[in-house]
């Protein structure tokens, strides 16, 4: 991330560069994208190596964050980390924008690009969150949203390491997302270092705040990698708008 | 079963203005505006208990009473442990329900304390398949809004929920994967299971 900001920072035209390389590429993974197995509850034909980078995903958790016991010291303050993941948001919008132009969704672009406005100003560079008190939420997408938009199938399941669960088409996008960001683009050091820093320090808030959801999914579940697919998942199909199977409790021949 | 397979024909046979006409008073037929009454009755309970002011301890009892009350513990029980509850006697059955409902009124009546500081607002309802939608959203503090669907039924004579949905997340498919990986460890022993599951949640 700081490498790519660096570049860019540098030499907008390698960014640019990049962009057209990212799309050559792009049409090239997607073809190669894994097909499901047919009846298989799960597209996930690597799942053994995904448990071991699972495994060592939770070793680190365990590590940094202290594997569920209770009244582990946070590693930020919650007030400070707060502070930097509204930062973090509010830089991710710009971001969110283009997705939303590249997906054609005039509203949610619109929406985004007022709670920017509100938060880089009267929020302070985002350190305070007015947007949300005037009932302007974000509506959060990414690139992997805009290639399920223009019809890109979702790939097999994948666990990577640090940032965990994604799919073949999401990390595709996570990677697209690093370079189209116009942030990325736009701001130069060291003010790239404190948005990379907000990044981490929005990412801590988020494992803090939900601390005892996470805990609860890595450390008390029976088989913690088959939760986190399964919640992941259905988390993302949800927001990508795909509409879920319905489970019939009067075609449930265990529930008696 | 036979006695649902027969309601649901009917529900499908006979269009709901033509059956309420036939029967004078319908025994009390779940419909959409009971099964937003109950969760309405839930949202407000669970909202009185954050603002009551009790310790969080407290909070945590009120919240699983809270659970049993407007769950169907036994049918969200049942359906998580699937075809092994075939093979287990009456006895077995009704002991891993009693532990399963210790286990998963102490897990989500945890997970209520998350709202402690926000609020839940019931926003619609609807009938799908053969049981009733309710749709709430969740504002909690230093959030942006989030959906919760609480599927509503009356199969066991009362109207209860049987599954949670928080955006996009099933609670019944996440206990499914659960009590099935339980009970993988443990070579498929109920009994074990039941004792274990008292332990937890």
């Amino acid at each position: 991330m700081i490498l790519t900001n660096l570049l860019f920072a540098t030499d907008p035209a390698r960014a640019i560069r990049w962009l057209v390389t990212a799309f050559v590429c792009l049409s090239a993974t997607l073809q190669g994208c894994t097909k499901p197995e047919p009846g298989a509850e799960f597209n996930d034909p690597f799942e053994a190596q995904n448990r071991l980078v699972h495994d060592e995903n939770v070793a680190l958790d365990r590590f940094v964050f202290g594997g569920g016991k209770p009244r582990k010291r946070p590693i930020l303050p919650q007030p400070v980390a707060e502070r930097m993941a509204n930062v973090a948001g509010n830089l991710g919008l710009p971001g969110a924008v283009v997705n939303n132009v590249l997906q054609l969704r005039p509203k949610p672009a619109l929406t985004n690009t007022l709670r920017f406005a509100i938060n880089s100003t009267v929020g302070i560079a985002g350190i305070f969150d007015p947007a949300s008190a005037m009932g302007i939420y974000e509506d959060d997408t990414d690139f992997g949203e805009t290639l399920h938009v223009w019809g890109a199938p979702e790939g097999a399941f994948l666990v990577v390491p640090l940032a965990g669960p994604t799919t073949e088409r999401d990390l595709l996008g996570s990677v697209v997302d690093i370079v189209i960001d116009p942030v990325n683009t736009l701001i130069s050091t060291p003010e790239s270092y404190y948005a990379t820093a907000a990044k981490v320090g929005g990412k801590i808030a988020d494992r803090q705040r939900f601390g005892d959801t996470v805990d609860s999914i890595l450390y008390e579940s029976a088989d913690s990698y088959a939760q986190m697919r399964l919640l992941y998942l259905q988390n993302r199909h949800f927001e990508l708008g795909i509409e879920a199977d319905v489970f019939d409790p009067y075609e449930d021949p265990y529930g008696q | 079963m036979a006695s649902d397979l027969s309601r649901r024909t009917l529900i499908a046979a006979v269009p709901a203005g033509a059956l309420l006409s036939i029967l004078p008073v319908p025994a009390k037929a779940l419909n959409v505006d009971q099964a937003r009454k109950l969760v309405d009755a839930l949202v407000a309970e669970v909202n009185g208990v954050i603002n009551s002011g009790k310790s969080e301890a407290a909070m945590f009892k009120s919240f699983e009473a809270i659970f049993v009350r407007y769950a169907d513990v036994r049918y969200i029980a049942q359906s998580s442990l699937g075809p092994a509850g075939r093979q287990a006697s009456q006895a077995q059955v009704n002991a891993y329900v009693k532990a399963f409902q210790g286990y998963i009124s102490r897990k989500y009546g945890r997970r209520f304390r998350e709202f402690i500081g926000g609020k839940i607002e019931v926003t619609g309802a609807r009938p799908l398949k053969s049981f009733f939608e309710v749709v709430s959203v969740a504002y909690l503090k230093g959030q942006s809004p989030f959906e919760v669907r609480w599927h509503v039924f009356d199969k066991s004579g009362k109207d209860l929920f049987f599954n949670i949905i928080i955006e996009g997340v099933n609670m019944l498919a996440a206990e499914r994967t659960e009590i099935g990986a339980m009970l993988d460890k443990r070579k498929g022993d109920i009994g074990r299971l039941t004792s274990d599951l008292a332990k937890l949640g």
